[in-house]
């Protein structure tokens, strides 16, 4: 125990440590200024806009910014969505393998696209190394960046007076693939492939046993190239079915902690990011302390559970929670990623979430229906944790009778408009999907529990799907017909209206005139409004969703 | 619909600068750099051996784990991924009939058995077991090979990885490194 305290101590440490200048980094880039990668990088660039025939200087309205948001990640499904069809006739595909089923093509295009990566495929047996390389990586890379480029537009919404206009997506896009997430992802791919994570177009490798010389295969592929993205743009799609609970995906315990550092890591970074382009790092460090106050209270209620609570079988000499853990990461590392993967909705898993104890799976699952603003997705956390902290300022202002102001803008009816569409569309496709699917006939047949816990499988998926999370309680049958549909527009729903709603609010701040912080404003930056966000966003949470835990994992841990 | 068409024409042409330098590009560079720089990891870590003869053979990857039954040989998890819930009826019948298998093959060993033995792992080729559940398997592979206990254990333990650092992480045997050695073959 006393290591796992102490891994968890330093991961807090190294991650507070890093996100610092990686935040400062990150501020720089989208306020377009020069860094030491712009010798580099500029020329790439600008060859970028040339090619695209775009100015990078060009502002756009608010209307235009979310139509090229929409437009671009439509490209993105159709090219995805067709690639799957067709890669059964393309090259790069050494195994032989088939198109892909329209539905699950549908599913996993809705899924890569909303940066979710919910999968319902295990990766070695569906996909080629054309569609990993081409599809695949590549939605990781542009969905994350499509995320960040978002928040950018809210952020300019608080710093710009009487502004029409709040950036190019396009220049956002640009600079964040650019600049950030390629950077960091060669370095951590170089990392994870010098511990064993393969990377390699060759076919799988034939080879025979030790005991009985039984035909064995090593599946192989371009995999740490999409595995450093995977993690580091809150993506989580697995590479290998087993996603990095697979050695070959993460093999030691050095990768592991590159990984799970790489879950959190830009999230954490973009509040400090945050703080200096509102020009007010207290803002930043506010919400920087309220999700990591959630997040450690999470990641010790999920260890102490896993570590204590398993259950004890006769003659077998436990140590916590092994089942469906990796020995190299025993219950220690394994928490810790279940946290983080869950607190970012990243949803990669290095064990399997479906054999955690029933409160160890319930805390991981309650991360995901808070709305993934703890950390949360690169970019859609910040602006979803930014949607609390205005119904926070609302609310505190309704008590008090005074006119709301967040960062010097008003919120008024239009602004809370917006914001209740960002808090509400998660919870209420969560709960709206996982009824929908309890109600089909034959979805028993989908669960590999029974009881509570089956119930908890169902639920697990959609609040999952409906987080843009992609984490699963692995034994629920993912790949019928209903899931993929329902699951696939649930995806895309709940990715799209947040983020259209975003950039609307955005543009209605850039409009406002700023008003001076006067003797009756509400700080936004001191413990008492920490407090005040830490309880609303909990009451929002609970009163989501109590009736559902209730019927799920609060019942399989009181009847075991 | 008119000036969503409009934009069409950039995204699509953004679409495809990325896939450019995000698919190819950046793929093609790292699996150069891999194929540089780490060839033996980046192809899976297989283990190839050469023969008494000359010839060589391989045996899988070191990283995969490999289905022992033979009690000479050291036995890793359950090759298995269950997602069964921990507290399931189902997970304890499971638990209760593998126990019964360790205790048939090794009826003299009455100590009580390494959780990780009698549960799956999350990818069901775990290559790892804890240096207890390889001490606990020392005494019979040492009486079915008629090797002292002692040569066993130090095996064991030069194929014993520690922790990252020192704290990060837990400890492992590598199962199939093991029985290569055993078997002489490494």
């Amino acid at each position: 125990m006393s290591f796992i305290i102490l891994q968890d101590a330093f991961f807090i440490a190294v991650l507070a440590a890093l996100s610092v200048p990686l935040g400062l980094y990150i501020y720089k880039v989208m306020d377009g200024r020069r860094v030491f990668l712009s010798r580099v990088l500029a020329p790439v660039e600008k060859a970028v806009y040339r090619v695209c025939s775009v100015r990078p200087g060009e502002e756009m309205r608010p209307r235009k910014y979310a139509l090229s948001v929409v437009a671009f990640s439509a490209a993105g499904f159709l090219f995805l969505f067709l690639l799957q069809l067709l890669q059964g006739f393309l090259p790069l595909n050494p195994e032989g393998l088939k198109s892909v089923s329209w539905h699950l093509a549908f599913n996993t295009a809705a899924s890569f696209v909303s940066n979710t990566n919910w999968q319902a495929y295990a990766g070695e047996s569906t996909m080629t190394y054309l569609t990993q390389a081409l599809g695949l990586t590549v939605q990781n890379f542009v969905s994350a960046a499509t995320g960040i480029a978002v928040l950018f537009v809210l952020i300019r919404g608080f710093a710009m007076k009487q502004a029409e206009t709040v950036g190019s997506f396009w220049a956002d896009l640009t600079r964040v693939t650019l600049y950030v997430l390629i950077p960091l992802s060669i370095v951590s791919s170089v990392l994870l492939i010098s511990q064993g994570v393969v990377q390699t177009l060759s076919p799988y490798h034939a080879a025979a046993s030790l005991q009985d010389g039984a035909r064995l295969t090593v599946p192989l592929g371009p995999a740490a190239s999409q595995i450093a993205i995977k993690q580091l743009g809150t993506n989580g799609g697995g590479f290998f079915g087993a996603n990095s609970a697979f050695p070959l995906e993460n093999p030691t315990p050095f990768s592991n902690f590159i990984e799970t550092l790489s879950l959190l890591i830009i999230p954490a970074a973009l509040c400090v990011t945050f703080g200096k382009a509102v020009k007010d790092g207290r803002q930043g460090r506010s919400v920087y302390a309220v999700m990591l106050i959630l997040f450690i209270a999470s990641l010790i209620v999920i260890t102490v559970s896993e570590r204590f609570l398993a259950p004890h079988f006769g003659s077998v000499a436990a140590f916590g929670n092994m089942e469906g853990k990796e020995v190299m990461n025993g219950v220690g590392a394994s928490s810790l990623w279940g946290a983080s993967t869950t607190a970012a909705s990243n949803g990669a898993v290095n064990a399997t979430p479906d054999s955690f104890t029933p409160l160890g799976g319930m805390v991981m699952m309650f991360l995901m229906q808070l709305g993934e603003i703890v950390f949360g997705g690169v970019g859609s956390g910040l602006y979803g944790m930014i949607a609390f902290v205005m119904l926070t300022v609302f609310i505190a202002g309704l008590m008090v009778g005074r006119t709301p102001e967040y960062l010097g803008k008003k919120i008024e009816p239009f602004d809370m408009k917006m914001v209740c569409l960002l808090i509400l569309a998660p919870p209420l496709l969560t709960l709206i999907g996982a009824a929908a699917a309890a109600l089909m006939p034959g979805a028993q047949n989908w669960l590999n529990n029974t009881g509570a816990h089956g119930f908890s499988e169902i639920l697990y998926a959609f609040t999952s799907m409906a987080n843009n999370n992609g984490s699963a309680f692995a034994g629920f049958d993912a790949n019928t017909a209903f899931t993929n549909i329902t699951g696939g527009v649930v995806m895309l729903l709940v990715r799209f209206i947040p983020i259209l709603a975003t950039i609307f609010l955005a543009g209605n701040l850039a409009r406002k005139k700023t008003v001076a912080a006067g003797e009756g404003t509400l700080s936004t930056s001191n413990a008492t409004f920490v407090g005040l966000l830490l309880g609303v966003i909990l009451i929002i949470g609970a009163l989501s969703f109590l009736p559902s835990l209730a019927l799920g994992p609060i019942a399989d841990f009181l009847t075991h | 619909m008119k000036s969503l068409l409009k934009q069409l024409r950039p995204a699509v042409l953004f679409f495809l600068a990325f896939t450019v330098v995000c698919g190819v590009a950046y793929t093609g560079v790292l699996t150069g750099i891999a194929r540089l720089a780490f060839r033996h990891k980046a192809d899976g870590s297989v283990i190839t051996v050469t023969l008494k003869d000359g010839s060589k053979r391989e045996y899988g990857s070191a990283l995969l784990a490999q289905e022992f039954t033979e009690p000479r040989y050291l036995i890793g998890r359950p090759m298995t991924v269950s997602n069964l819930s921990p507290v399931s009826g189902e997970q304890a019948r499971l638990v209760a009939q593998r126990t019964a298998w360790w205790r048939e093959l090794d009826p003299e060993n009455t100590a009580d058995i390494p959780a990780d033995l009698v549960t799956a792992s999350g990818s069901g080729a775990d290559p790892y077991i804890s240096p207890k559940a390889a001490e606990y398997q020392a005494a019979r592979i040492a009486k079915a090979r008629g090797m002292a206990e002692g040569e066993v254990l130090a095996v064991i333990r030069k194929y014993t990885k520690g922790r990252f650092l020192g704290f990060i992480g837990e400890p492992g045997v590598n199962v199939l490194m093991v029985n290569l050695a055993l078997d002489g073959l490494i």
